[in-house]
C-alpha cells in the first residue's frame, strides 16, 4: 500500500477519535468527575439520535431539532438524576451499575413505544452536504469536518469550565469531598443534578450529531456504551485531557488494527485497556476514585 | 438449637426442591434445573461482591469458559466421560480466573469493574470471531456426559429428573463448600478486606493473595455452572459470556441479597421466574422488569431476603408479644 | 457452524434421536388424546417465537402481522378448527432460545411452531424441535444448517438459506460486466455463509475476488475498511449488511465518494425496507433477493394493499415470508381437515405445496427449503425495482441433510 493510503487511514483514525471523544464526553463528566457509573450512557446517546430524527421530521430543520432537542435531553437527565441517581451517591458502585443497567431496559422499551422499531436516517443539512476529494477515487464529507470541529469546541469548552471557572471548581471540590463542600454552603444536590443533566445532554448531543452519518435504530446505544467506558478508563477518570488522549489512542489502535491485524480488531481495544491499567492502575491521567 | 431453628426455612426449601420433580411436569423440572444452574452462577459471584468486596463485571466469562471447555473438548467424541469432562471444565475456568484475577486485582474500585469487563469482552470476541470454535453460531453437543461404572451408565443425565438432582447436588455442595470457607479463617480475612482493606493490610496480611484465591474459587464455581448449562442445553455460544449475562448475574445477587449465601439463590428464582412470566403479561415487559430492578435498588438495597426478618416478626408478633422489639434489635 | 460441528450429527445420533422423538410422540398420544379426538372445534395451538424487542423487532412484527393476516383471510380457522396463539418475544437472544422453545413445546404443547428471525436462535430452536416436536416453520432465519445438517421431516422454511443470498449474486455480477470484485460482509455465521456461496458461483464463472474484508458484527464503523476498499480499486463490491448496519454502510459508501468508481452490490437486506433511512445514498445500488416491492403479479399487489390496510405499514420481504408461513400451515391443516394426528399426510401436503406467493411461484426442496426465483434489483427513486431474474427456481444444496 502507498503512503497516501496510510495518511487517509490516519485521518480516519483521528476522525474516529473525535467521534469517540464526543460520545465519551458526557460520560467523563458523570463517571469521571462525579464518579457515577452510568451504563445508561448509550441509552442517552440513542435518545439524542431519535430526538434528532423525530424533531427534524417535525420541524424540517436539523438545526432546529438540535435546538429543541437539547432542552428535552437536559430535562430527561434532570428527572433521572432526581428520581433515581441522587439516592445512590453515598452507596457502593454496585448499585449504580445495577440501577443504570435497569435503565437501559426501560429506555429501550420507551424508545420502542414512542418511536417504533423502524430503522431511520437523518439527512445531512444542505450547507454541510458537500465533500472534498481526497485521493483519485475517495472523498471526504464536509459533515465529518463539522463533527471534528464540534468535538474540539466541546473539549475546549469542558476543559475551560472544569479547570477555570468557579462552577468547575465547585464540581471538582464536590466530587472529591461532598460533605466539605456542603458545609461551605454550596448546594451540592443542585450542583450534581445540574452536572448530571449536562452529561446526559452531552450524550444526547453526540447522538444528534452522529445521526446524519449513522443510522437511527433500536438498541443503537449499546454500540457506543462499552467503548465509551474504555475511552474514559484508559484516559483516567476525572481528566478531560485523559479522555481526549484515550479517544485518540482508541481511534488509532482500532483503525490500524482493522487494517493490519483484522482478526484481532475487536479484541485489541480491550487488550490496550488491560495493558494500560496494568501499567497505570488509574489510567493515563487519572487519580484514585 | 437456635442454629437448627434458624436453618429450618433453608431445610424446608431444600426439601421442597428435592420433592419438586415428583410433582412438577417435565417443563417445570427443566425450568427449575435452569434456575438451579443460574443460582450456582450467582452464588459464585456473591463470594466476590458480597463477601470480598470485589465487584466483578466480567463473571460471565467463567460461566462461558466452563461450557466451552466441555463443548470444544468433546464435540466430536462418541462418549463424554463425566469424570474427564467435569474436571476439565473446572480447571479451564480456574485457570482463566487465575489469569484474569491476577491482572484485575491490581486495580480497585471502578477500575476493577471496568478491567474485569474488558477481560470478559476479550473472551467474548475471541469466541465470537474466531472461526475455530464455531464463531457466533456456537457449538452443539449431541451427547450428554456419562458416569460409567464398568459398562453401566449409572447417571443418565439425558433424563430431566436425573439432571435436576445432579444440578441440585452441585448447588448444595457448592453452598456447603462456601459455608465452610467463610467460617474458616480465610473467610474472616476476606470479609475484613471488604470492610477495610487498609486495616487488614496493616495487620500484616497479603490482601492480594486472599483476593486472588477468592477470585479463583468464584471463577471455578461459575465454570461449574457453565458446565451444567452446557450439559443441560447441549449448546454453547458466545452470548453466554456477554456483558449482559454479567449484568443480569449482578442483578440476581443484589436482588436476592448479597452477602448471604441464600440470597443469590432466592434472587435466581425471582429473576428467572420474572423473565419467564412477565412477557406473558405485556409485550413491553422489559419496562416492568427494569422498573422492578430500579425499585429494589432504591427501596430494598439489601435485597429480597432482607424482608425475611420483618416477615418473621409479623408472623411471630401475636405469639411472642412483648419480647419482640428486642428481637428486632438483634437483627 | 464449522465443518467440525457438522460432523457432530452422526448417523447414529440421528437414528437415536429419531427413535426418541417417535417414542415421545407415541407416549404423548396415549396420555393426551389428540385434540381432534375431542371434537373438530378443539383449538389448534400455534406457537410464535419472534423478536419484538431490539434490533430485529421490526422484522418480528412484520412476520407475525402478515401471518396473522393470512389466517384472518382464511376465517381464522385451520382445517376447520379455531386457532389459539402463544406468542413469545425471542429478544433475538441465543442464550434464551432453548428455554423459550422448551416453553412452547413442553408447556404449551403447541401443534405448530413459527420462528425465529435470528439464525443462531433458529439453530437452538430447531435442534429441540426436530427431536420432540411440533411442525416447525421458519419464516426468516437463514443459516444453511437449518435445512442442511439440522434438517428434519417436521421442519420447513419459507424464507431463504444464506446460500440463496450469495450464490445468485456471482453470475448476476458477471453478466453486469464486473469481474474484479471485493467481498465485504459482517463477520458472523450468516455473513460468512453468504460470502462462501457467492464465491462458489462467481469464481468458476470467471470472476476474481481481489480481497475478502470481513468486518466485526454488529459494529458499524466502516471508515477504515472503505479506505481499504478504495485503495484496492475493484470494479464492484458484493456485501452483506442488514438493518442499522446496512443504512450506515450505504451512507458511508456514498459519503466517501466511492459510488462513482465502484459499483455496490449486495444480498437484498442491504436496501430492503430501508429506503427512507438511506435516501439518495442508496440510488443505483443493486441487490439480490427473492422479492421486490414492485413485483408485478396480482398476488403481490393484493397482498401489499391488504397489509398496508391491516397494519398501516408497508409490506417487505419479511412480511412476505410470514404470509407464506401462514399459507404453508393452512395447506397442511386443510389437507388433513384439521387432524393434527395425521402427521405424515400433513407433512406430505406441505412439502408438495406450490404456493402463489407475493414473491412469485414458491415450491419446497426435499430438505424443505424454498425454491424460488431470485431477482436482481436496483434502487431507483428510493424503490427496489426488478432489473431481471437473476436465477430461475434457485434451489439450495442442503449440505449435510439426510432425510
Amino acid at each position: 500500500m502507498e503512503l497516501s493510503f496510510y495518511l487517509v487511514q490516519l485521518l480516519n483514525a483521528v476522525q474516529y477519535g473525535f467521534l469517540l471523544f464526543l460520545v465519551a464526553s458526557g460520560l467523563t463528566l458523570r463517571f469521571g468527575i462525579m464518579g457515577i457509573i452510568n451504563l445508561a450512557h448509550g441509552s442517552f446517546y440513542m435518545v439524542g439520535a431519535y430526538l434528532a430524527y423525530w424533531l427534524t421530521d417535525l420541524t424540517g430543520s436539523f438545526w432546529l431539532a438540535i435546538l429543541l432537542g437539547l432542552p428535552i435531553a437536559l430535562g430527561v437527565g434532570y428527572l433521572v438524576e432526581r428520581f433515581a441517581i441522587s439516592f445512590l451517591y453515598q452507596r457502593d458502585h454496585l448499585y449504580q451499575v445495577l440501577l443504570t443497567f435497569a435503565l437501559i431496559l426501560v429506555f429501550n422499551e420507551l424508545q420502542q413505544i414512542l418511536w417504533g422499531t423502524d430503522v431511520h436516517g437523518v439527512v445531512i443539512p444542505e450547507i454541510l452536504a458537500g465533500s472534498i476529494p481526497l485521493t483519485d477515487n475517495q472523498s471526504y464529507p464536509v459533515y465529518r469536518l463539522f463533527i471534528s470541529a464540534a468535538c474540539i469546541a466541546i473539549a475546549c469548552g469542558m476543559y475551560w469550565v472544569i479547570q477555570k471557572t468557579r462552577l468547575g471548581m465547585m464540581i471538582r471540590a464536590g466530587a472529591s469531598n461532598r460533605e466539605m463542600v456542603q458545609a461551605l454552603g454550596i448546594d451540592v444536590n443542585r450542583l450534581f443534578a445540574f452536572v448530571f443533566s449536562l452529561g446526559v445532554a452531552l450524550a444526547a448531543f453526540a447522538g444528534m450529531l452522529a445521526a446524519p452519518v449513522d443510522s437511527v435504530y433500536p438498541g443503537m446505544g449499546e454500540n457506543v456504551l462499552i467503548i465509551s467506558f474504555v475511552v474514559v478508563v484508559i484516559g483516567g477518570t476525572g481528566s478531560i485531557k485523559g479522555t481526549f488522549v484515550g479517544a485518540m489512542l482508541i481511534g488509532l489502535v482500532s483503525t490500524f488494527g482493522k487494517v493490519l491485524l483484522p482478526e484481532m480488531a475487536s479484541i485489541m481495544v480491550y487488550a490496550l485497556m488491560a495493558i494500560i491499567l496494568l501499567w497505570r492502575p488509574h489510567g493515563l491521567f487519572g487519580r484514585a476514585v | 438449637m437456635s442454629a437448627l431453628i434458624r436453618s429450618m426455612p433453608l431445610l424446608a426449601a431444600l426439601l421442597a426442591l428435592v420433592l419438586f420433580p415428583q410433582f412438577g411436569s417435565e417443563y417445570y423440572v427443566g425450568l427449575v434445573s435452569r434456575i438451579l444452574i443460574v443460582a450456582l452462577f450467582a452464588l459464585s459471584l456473591d463470594l466476590l461482591i458480597g463477601y470480598t468486596g470485589l465487584v466483578s463485571f466480567g463473571h460471565a466469562a467463567f460461566y462461558g469458559i466452563g461450557g466451552y471447555a466441555l463443548a470444544i473438548a468433546f464435540q466430536d467424541a462418541s462418549v463424554i466421560p463425566l469424570w474427564q469432562a467435569l474436571p476439565l471444565s473446572l480447571a479451564a475456568a480456574a485457570f482463566a480466573a487465575l489469569v484474569i484475577g491476577w491482572i484485575s486485582i491490581r486495580t480497585s474500585g471502578v477500575y476493577f469493574i471496568m478491567l474485569t469487563l474488558a477481560m470478559a469482552q476479550m473472551f467474548f470476541y475471541f469466541f465470537f470471531e474466531s472461526p475455530r470454535y464455531g464463531g457466533d453460531d456456537g457449538i452443539f453437543l449431541f451427547l450428554k456426559p456419562v458416569l460409567m461404572v464398568g459398562s453401566e451408565d449409572i447417571l443418565k443425565l439425558d433424563q430431566e429428573n436425573n439432571f435436576y438432582y445432579f444440578a441440585l447436588s452441585c448447588l448444595v455442595a457448592s453452598y456447603l463448600l462456601l459455608l465452610m470457607i467463610l467460617r474458616a479463617p480465610f473467610g474472616k480475612v476476606i470479609k475484613a478486606i471488604k470492610a477495610n482493606e487498609h486495616r487488614v493490610r496493616a495487620l500484616g496480611y497479603s490482601t492480594s493473595g486472599y483476593k486472588l484465591v477468592s477470585f479463583v474459587i468464584a471463577g471455578t464455581l461459575a465454570g461449574l455452572a457453565g458446565f451444567l448449562e452446557g450439559v443441560h442445553s447441549g449448546y454453547i455460544n458466545p452470548s453466554y459470556m456477554s456483558w449482559h449475562e454479567s449484568g443480569i448475574c449482578i442483578a440476581i445477587v443484589v436482588l436476592g441479597g448479597m452477602g448471604t449465601l441464600y440470597g443469590p439463590i432466592v434472587g435466581a428464582f425471582i429473576i428467572i421466574l420474572l423473565q419467564n412470566f412477565l412477557p406473558e403479561l405485556t409485550e413491553h415487559w422489559q419496562l416492568l422488569f427494569g422498573g422492578i430492578i430500579i425499585a429494589v435498588v432504591l427501596f430494598l438495597p439489601r435485597g429480597a431476603t432482607s424482608l425475611y426478618p420483618h416477615l418473621r416478626e409479623l408472623i411471630r408478633r401475636p405469639q411472642r408479644g412483648e419480647r419482640e422489639p428486642q428481637e428486632a434489635a438483634d437483627d | 457452524m464449522s465443518e467440525k460441528n457438522r460432523k457432530g450429527i452422526t448417523r447414529r445420533d440421528f437414528i437415536v434421536q429419531g427413535t426418541v422423538a417417535t417414542a415421545g410422540l407415541a407416549a404423548a398420544s396415549i396420555l393426551v388424546p389428540a385434540p381432534f379426538a375431542i371434537g373438530a372445534q378443539a383449538k389448534v395451538k400455534v406457537g410464535i417465537l419472534l423478536p419484538y424487542t431490539g434490533t430485529y423487532a421490526k422484522l418480528g412484527t412484520n412476520i407475525r402481522d402478515a401471518m396473522l393476516m393470512r389466517f384472518a383471510e382464511a376465517g381464522n380457522k385451520l382445517g376447520g378448527r379455531p386457532i389459539e396463539f402463544v406468542d413469545i418475544d425471542s429478544e433475538a437472544k441465543p442464550a434464551k432460545a432453548q428455554q423459550l422453545t422448551e416453553k412452547l413445546i413442553k408447556r404449551e404443547n403447541v401443534d405448530f411452531l413459527v420462528g425465529p428471525v435470528h439464525s443462531v436462535v433458529g439453530m437452538a430452536m430447531v435442534k429441540m424441535a426436530r427431536v420432540s416436536g411440533p411442525i416447525t416453520v421458519i419464516p426468516n432465519a437463514g443459516a444453511d444448517q437449518l435445512t442442511g445438517a439440522l434438517c428434519a421431516p417436521n421442519v420447513f422454511r419459507t424464507s431463504f438459506s444464506s446460500y440463496q443470498m450469495g450464490y445468485p449474486g456471482g453470475p448476476a455480477m458477471i453478466e453486469d460486466g464486473h469481474k474484479r470484485v471485493v467481498l465485504m460482509y459482517w463477520n458472523y455465521g450468516f455473513g460468512k455463509q453468504v460470502a462462501a456461496a457467492f464465491k462458489k458461483s462467481f469464481v468458476p464463472a470467471g470472476g476474481t475476488i481481489i480481497k475478502e474484508i470481513p468486518t466485526p458484527f454488529p459494529k458499524v464503523d466502516f471508515q477504515a475498511y472503505l479506505t481499504e476498499l478504495a485503495a484496492l480499486k475493484p470494479d464492484a463490491v458484493y456485501t452483506f449488511y442488514a438493518g442499522g448496519g446496512a443504512v450506515k454502510f450505504v451512507k458511508d459508501f456514498a459519503a466517501a465518494g466511492l459510488k462513482k468508481s465502484i459499483k455496490l452490490y449486495g444480498a437484498g437486506f442491504l436496501t430492503e425496507g430501508l429506503g427512507a433511512a438511506q435516501g439518495d445514498a442508496a440510488e443505483g445500488v443493486r441487490t439480490i433477493l427473492h422479492y421486490a416491492d414492485s413485483l408485478e403479479n396480482p398476488v403481490n399487489q393484493r397482498f401489499r394493499a391488504a397489509f398496508k390496510a391491516a397494519t398501516g405499514s408497508n409490506a417487505d420481504v419479511y412480511a412476505v415470508q410470514g404470509y407464506d408461513a401462514g399459507e404453508l400451515i393452512l395447506r397442511g391443516m386443510n389437507a388433513v381437515k384439521g387432524d393434527t394426528g395425521a402427521r405424515a399426510e400433513m407433512i406430505r401436503a406441505m412439502e408438495t405445496a406450490e404456493i402463489d406467493s407475493p414473491r412469485g411461484k414458491l415450491r419446497f426442496s426435499a430438505s424443505h427449503n424454498p425454491i424460488h426465483d431470485v431477482y436482481l434489483r436496483e434502487v431507483v427513486k428510493g424503490e427496489n425495482r426488478v432489473v431481471r431474474v437473476a436465477a430461475k427456481a434457485q434451489d439450495d444444496p442442503a449440505t449435510g441433510c439426510s432425510m
